[in-house]
């Protein structure tokens, strides 16, 4: 076992200083293989951030929504609804909730326009989302203008300003009094938007949202994990996406590798040739080069996966945000929780690491089987 | 199928795999017909020179495997969230029936190329190869293996559907969709608690005997109770080891235990386990090609370190489990 | 020490520029000797001396080493074989560039794994007894011609090997150097070595040193010395 430990070290010697001797030659190749590293990392911890933004987001929204349905598109809920639901059995809340979209043309931008049930705003003043507020230029205290959909401008006083940290989906956000709402929208009294329903066992939302639709037949009832597992779903796809426009890259990179490995310069294989004639064995010459392989892959790896971090955790992923994020014109300013998860790092390294090893696998060992007579030879 | 970075990864590792060694095989057949070590020939050189190709692949398929199965089980953890009902890996492994055949197939190369690798490494140390057509038949059977693996896991994956909310139709397929088994079915605690110690004490032993004797038939042995004992310890696992750890009498499943909130517990015990039943299966393959002449004193040799190895295995195995057993705090069985 | 038997060896076997170096060798070489192969251009010597050296193996015909058969050694053995029982001296050196004196001396000691102070130590002996003590950390390619055969001559003793091999030794020396390589290889068959080079220097073979010449020619022998 020292023997081997020793010998390994020896070989890595070897190794480090070959590395050294042909720098220009290897730094070509550790840049193109960071390059590409860096890429794909950067499509996968930004895509779970979002995933995991969007999780944290929805643990916070209700169990259960049910939508009223005419012809197929989602309509408004008449009076009468919330109280024909009444005492489904493990609800433990029902609350009719009012929102909408509304298009500023002032900067081109939609915002949600929405009523909280808990502590809303005065009549008379809004809340608004950190994007929206940065948009238009508003601070608490301020004054914002909307012309409604029926030609009236209404002005309201911004109370507060939302905090950032859930600005992915409180971006573009207004929060107002009820009667603001109906008022502005010309919303027409008793009905609602949707409902939301709270279970207070998971077990049981399936069985409450199954009598929903029985009791409601023109309605249907939207699960939160339902809402989770489609965008992990969307978010997935996405990713798929961009990764498989990028196995064009990756296929490149393997011929480079390949074209690398095998294009040894007259000098390496006399240097291998001497090796074999002094009393190194093929096998020896083979994991020397896979200690090379492995130097290589593991820096280029390092590099790659910490300049992908920085990307997109310190610079919000500047190179993906409009590719993977959505369409919106409010673009969220955030930064996203950092995660690393071993998962993502063992896929990254089968995306990487194995094609470099299986496309230098075979130059590797035609270097390795030359004549060990062929330095007399020649 | 679900478009996803990690199944991907696999499908692109597995197709990789088996296109390497399909291109292997014309060569290790004709290293199977044509091999003459006697021979100074052009050709015998060149076949022998191929020889380190072929370690060397296999040992990357080797390690590509070991990655993958791990990648495997964390993904359909991962993707449990997808599935109504799928609480962790066993929920998305029962989506379709070409989950767990997958896995154990997975498993099989697992241990088909670990022991190839321990024969190579013994027919190397003989100066005549004497096991070098063996060797290539063996490599042969290797490459269906892997093949069946990448068709049972494009199989599962294409006929993976996440039960998502289509603008259509709506939500709550729940209604329609069969409720997956979530749980791994498991014996009940006290027999299977019973069947672990008596498999695994007579693995130990059994490998013992053949570290010590070195003989065929202790080969054979030692290679069974190897064999017996994974199995045991996995049905162990399932019906007691993991209600244990997780502390919650009905949660009977195998994967968890690798998850950051059990403290990665299950490397603990996977680690071991399948290294010492890598280690006795090679051990009584080994054996059973003694009787070569230039193999007379390097295959029992090596058979027996490797089974001295695989009870040291066992036995570490067996303490770590119990271990976690004793310091949990529930109670499955009163004494 | 080394048996020949019936040695043949081709290249491009099977190939239209099929060309056998050798065709039939028959020869004895005893141990504790100095042997020269003398011969043309294309005589065969040095492919000869290759598989005296087992660097190659021959296509017919039988090797014994130390009365062991190694003619159908499969490459490992082989290397393992040459590795504890020869070292080998180049014509052109063949040095590593870019490395130092001291670690072109260690590199056929790196795959047997000792501990790395017992082979610096051994290194530096072996260094210190060719009077390059002083020039162990230069790189090989700043040393002169006569250093550069003094530290191949070091990397060929440090594994310690019965025999030792030399390609034209003296090929790309002034008669200055030449003779205290004549020196050197003195010294070698004192401390018991068995020396096998190729020559056709008449201050190698016609030396007092050298205890036997084997004259080849289009691949066979045709003088094959006093045997003693």
């Amino acid at each position: 076992m020292t023997h081997w430990i020793a010998r390994q070290r020896y070989l890595i010697d070897f190794t480090l200083a070959a590395l050294a001797r042909r720098k220009v030659r290897n730094i070509g190749l550790l840049l193109v293989f960071s390059l590409l590293v860096f890429a794909i990392a950067s499509v996968m911890l930004f895509t779970s951030a979002l995933r995991a933004e969007a999780a944290r987001v929805l643990a916070a929204s209700p169990e259960v929504i049910l939508q009223r349905l005419v012809a197929g598109r989602h309509d408004l809920i008449p009076p009468g609804y919330i109280e024909r639901i009444g005492r489904v059995r493990g609800v433990q809340r029902i609350e009719g909730r009012l929102w909408g979209y509304y298009y500023d043309p002032v900067v081109k931008a939609n915002y949600t326009f929405q009523v909280l049930a808990d502590n809303p705003p005065a009549p008379g003043s809004i809340v608004v989302g950190a994007g929206l507020a940065r948009f238009r230029g508003v601070r608490p205290g301020n004054t914002l203008s909307f012309r409604s959909y029926a030609g009236r401008l209404f002005s309201f006083t911004v109370t507060e300003v939302l905090p950032a940290s859930a600005e992915l989906v409180s971006s573009d956000l207004v929060l107002l009094s009820e009667a603001d709402f109906r008022a502005f929208f010309d919303y027409p009294a008793g009905h609602y938007t949707d409902i939301a329903l709270s279970v207070a066992n998971p077990l049981e939302t399936r069985t409450v949202a199954t009598k929903l639709s029985t009791l409601l037949p023109d309605s249907r009832p939207i699960l939160r994990d339902e809402v989770l597992r489609t965008y992990a779903s969307i978010f997935d796809w996405r990713e798929g996406i961009v990764l498989t426009l990028l196995s064009a890259a990756l296929l490149a990179f393997g011929i480079l590798a390949w074209d690398k490995a095998s294009g040894l310069s007259a000098e390496e294989r006399r240097e291998i040739g001497i090796l074999k004639a002094i009393g190194w064995e093929t096998g020896d010459v083979i994991r020397m080069k896979l200690w090379e392989g492995l130097l290589v892959a593991l820096s280029a790896f390092l590099t790659g996966y910490l300049a992908a971090y920085l990307h997109v955790f310190h610079f919000s992923a500047a190179f993906l945000a409009p590719v993977l994020k959505g369409w919106a014109v409010l673009y969220p300013r955030y930064t996203l929780t950092p995660a690393i998860d071993g998962l993502q790092i063992a896929t990254l390294f089968l995306f990487t690491v194995f094609p470099y090893a299986v496309a230098v696998l075979v130059p590797i060992w035609r270097a390795a089987i030359t004549d060990p007579d062929a330095v007399m030879r020649a | 199928m679900i478009f996803q970075p990690a199944i991907i990864a696999l499908l692109l590792a597995s197709a990789v795999s088996v296109l390497m060694l399909a291109a292997a095989f014309p060569f290790a057949l004709q290293i199977v017909r044509r091999w003459d070590i006697a021979s100074g020939s052009a050709l015998q050189l060149a076949l022998e020179r191929r020889t380190y190709l072929f370690s060397t692949l296999t040992s990357l398929v080797f390690a590509t495997q070991m990655v993958t199965l791990l990648l495997f089980v964390f993904n359909a953890d991962k993707m449990s969230v997808m599935f109504v009902g799928a609480m962790c890996a066993v929920g998305t492994l029962n989506v379709n029936p070409w989950g767990f055949p997958a896995l154990y197939a997975q498993i099989a190369v697992f241990f088909a190329a670990a022991v190839w690798l321990a024969i190579n490494h013994v027919d190397n140390q003989a100066r005549d190869y004497p096991l070098v057509r063996i060797k290539y038949g063996l490599l042969m059977l290797l490459l269906p293996l892997l093949a069946t693996v990448l068709a049972l896991q494009l199989e599962y994956f294409i006929n993976l559907r996440a039960d998502v909310i289509t603008s259509c139709c709506g939500s709550l397929f729940s209604e329609q969709s069969t409720t997956l088994a979530s749980e791994a079915s498991a014996m009940e605690a006290r027999p299977a608690m019973q069947l672990f110690y008596a498999a695994l004490g007579l693995a130990i032993f059994l490998n013992t005997v053949h570290a010590g004797f070195g003989r065929r038939w202790s080969g054979a042995l030692a290679a069974l109770g190897g064999a017996g004992a994974f199995a045991a310890a996995i049905a162990g696992i399932l019906a007691f080891v993991s209600l244990y750890i997780y502390e919650h009498p009905n949660h009977h499943c195998p994967f968890c235990l690798l998850k950051p909130e059990y403290g990665y517990r299950g490397y603990l015990l996977y680690l071991p386990l399948f290294l010492a039943t890598a280690a006795s299966l090679a051990a009584g393959a080994l054996q059973a090609f003694a009787h070569h002449p230039s193999l007379r004193h390097l295959a029992p040799r090596a058979s027996q370190r490797l089974a001295g190895a695989a009870a040291i295995g066992f036995w570490l195995f067996a303490a770590i489990a119990t271990t976690m057993v004793w310091t949990s705090n529930l109670i499955l069985i009163e004494s | 020490m080394i048996e020949l038997k019936d040695i043949h060896k081709a290249f491009n076997q099977g190939r239209e520029n099929e060309y056998w170096a050798l065709s039939g060798i028959d020869l004895t070489l005893e141990g504790r000797k100095v042997t020269a192969l003398r011969g043309p251009s294309g005589s065969g010597k040095t492919t000869l001396l290759t598989i005296l050296g087992c660097l190659a193996r021959p296509t017919r015909g039988r090797i014994r080493l130390k009365e062991e058969d190694v003619s159908g050694l499969p490459e490992r053995f082989l290397t393992g074989v040459r590795r504890s029982t020869f070292g080998f001296v180049f014509q052109q050196f063949n040095l590593v560039r870019g490395l130092s004196a001291l670690e072109n001396v260690m590199l056929p000691a790196y795959p047997l794994g000792l501990p790395r102070h017992e082979l610096l130590a051994r290194a530096e002996a072996r260094l210190a007894g060719l009077q390059l003590g002083h020039r162990r950390e230069a790189r090989v390619e700043w040393l002169s011609g006569g250093e550069q055969q003094r530290v191949a001559i070091a990397r060929a003793l440090i594994n310690d090997p019965e025999i030792v091999i030399a390609d034209e030794p003296t090929a790309n020396l002034d008669t200055a150097l030449s003779r205290q390589f004549m020196g050197i290889l003195e010294a070698l068959v004192d401390e018991g070595r068995t020396v096998i080079l190729t020559s056709h220097d008449p201050l190698v073979v016609e030396s007092t040193v050298v205890d036997r010449v084997v004259t080849l020619r289009d691949g066979r022998i045709v003088d094959p010395g006093n045997a003693a």
